[in-house]
């Protein structure tokens, strides 16, 4: 068992890395959820927005995708 | 990665492990399951658009209407996005669109081995398309693409504050580009392996883990769709930066 106390420190912060996933989840939830509002009160100009949804909705997400890696970091590589 | 709960034993990272085919050791010229997904992904991919667009009918056929459709869907994503001097580089972002879509959807066959899903594939594309971009923008601009960081319409104060940020942001992009495809094609393929050793471990009410992989794989159709669809358009606004890099 000795030593393994970095490989414990690893996996807790491996672990910890992941309740970033929560603040990517909340972005994205805003973005989805600002243009479906504006969605539902002007319809006919929705359609024309979706490419902005989706590029909104990825900038969100890439910040989730960082905690992400260094979850993955603190698994494999350290 | 084997997780153990009392004789449950679930390994959802293997399904990710890169196999020689004819067995024998991984080198860098060893045909592995990777080739050969990577082969199907380039075969049904061109398939699609020689056999569906060689018709040529005034009516469409299934597969007819199916290329035709996804042809016009990226060519108006480019205009839409990039300008229509972006167009210029339609066969080269649909390639990428046609490649990444097609990985995706094979990967969802059972047995099958995502290409996508590997880090190294996805950096590869999402590397190509910074360089070239970036390449582009020095090409098409000179020095004025660096204009790209120094936002002029913020105050004067302000303006080496964002630089910063700007540059950091550019370069970062190649990283989650790749990570991103990479990370959910990955993510869903284990949840529905996780999901997959409950129903062996449940016994008489194996149905249930069944029913939630059923549901599972149908948001996997649709996160496969999507990621190459984000892919492509993320691909599209890096274009846009580099034909159009003033504030």
């Amino acid at each position: 068992m000795e030593g393994d106390i970095v490989q414990m420190g690893a996996y807790i912060g491996a672990g910890l890395a992941c309740l970033g996933m929560g603040g990517a989840g909340i972005g994205v939830g805003h973005v989805a959820g600002n243009y479906l509002a504006g969605a539902l009160r002007n319809p006919s100009a929705a359609a024309g927005q979706t490419a902005f949804l989706f590029i909104g909705i990825a900038f969100a997400e890439a910040l989730g995708i960082f905690s992400f890696l260094v979850a993955l970091l603190l698994m494999f590589a350290v | 990665m084997a997780e153990e709960s009392g004789g449950l034993v679930i390994k959802p990272m293997d399904q990710f492990r890169v196999e020689s085919l004819f067995g024998g050791d991984v080198s860098w010229y060893t045909p592995t399951n990777v080739t050969l997904w990577m082969a199907l992904t380039v075969l049904a991919a061109s398939a699609l658009m020689v056999f569906g667009a060689r018709g040529r009918a005034m009516v469409p056929s299934r597969a007819q209407s199916a290329a035709e459709m996804t042809y016009g869907f990226i060519y108006k994503m480019i205009e839409d996005v990039a300008g229509h001097d972006a167009v210029r580089f339609f066969p080269y972002i649909f390639t990428l669109f046609m490649f990444v879509l097609f990985a995706n959807l094979l990967g969802l066959i059972p047995f099958a081995f995502t290409t996508t899903s590997h880090i190294a594939v996805t950096a590869v594309l999402a590397f190509t398309v910074f360089l070239s971009v970036t390449a582009l923008g020095f090409i098409l601009h000179g020095t004025t693409f660096l204009k790209l960081f120094w936002v002029s319409s913020a105050p004067l104060a302000l303006r080496p504050v964002l630089a910063l940020i700007e540059v950091i942001s550019y370069f970062v992009r190649p990283v989650s580009h790749s990570i991103r495809l990479a990370g959910a094609m990955m993510a869903g393929h284990a949840v529905a392996k996780v999901f997959a050793g409950f129903a062996a471990a449940l016994g008489a009410f194996f149905f249930l883990p069944i029913l939630a992989v059923t549901a599972l794989y149908a948001l996997e159709l649709l996160v496969a769709v999507i990621q190459a669809y984000v892919f492509t358009i993320l691909t599209c606004v890096y274009l846009k930066d580099a034909l159009h890099p003033a504030h």
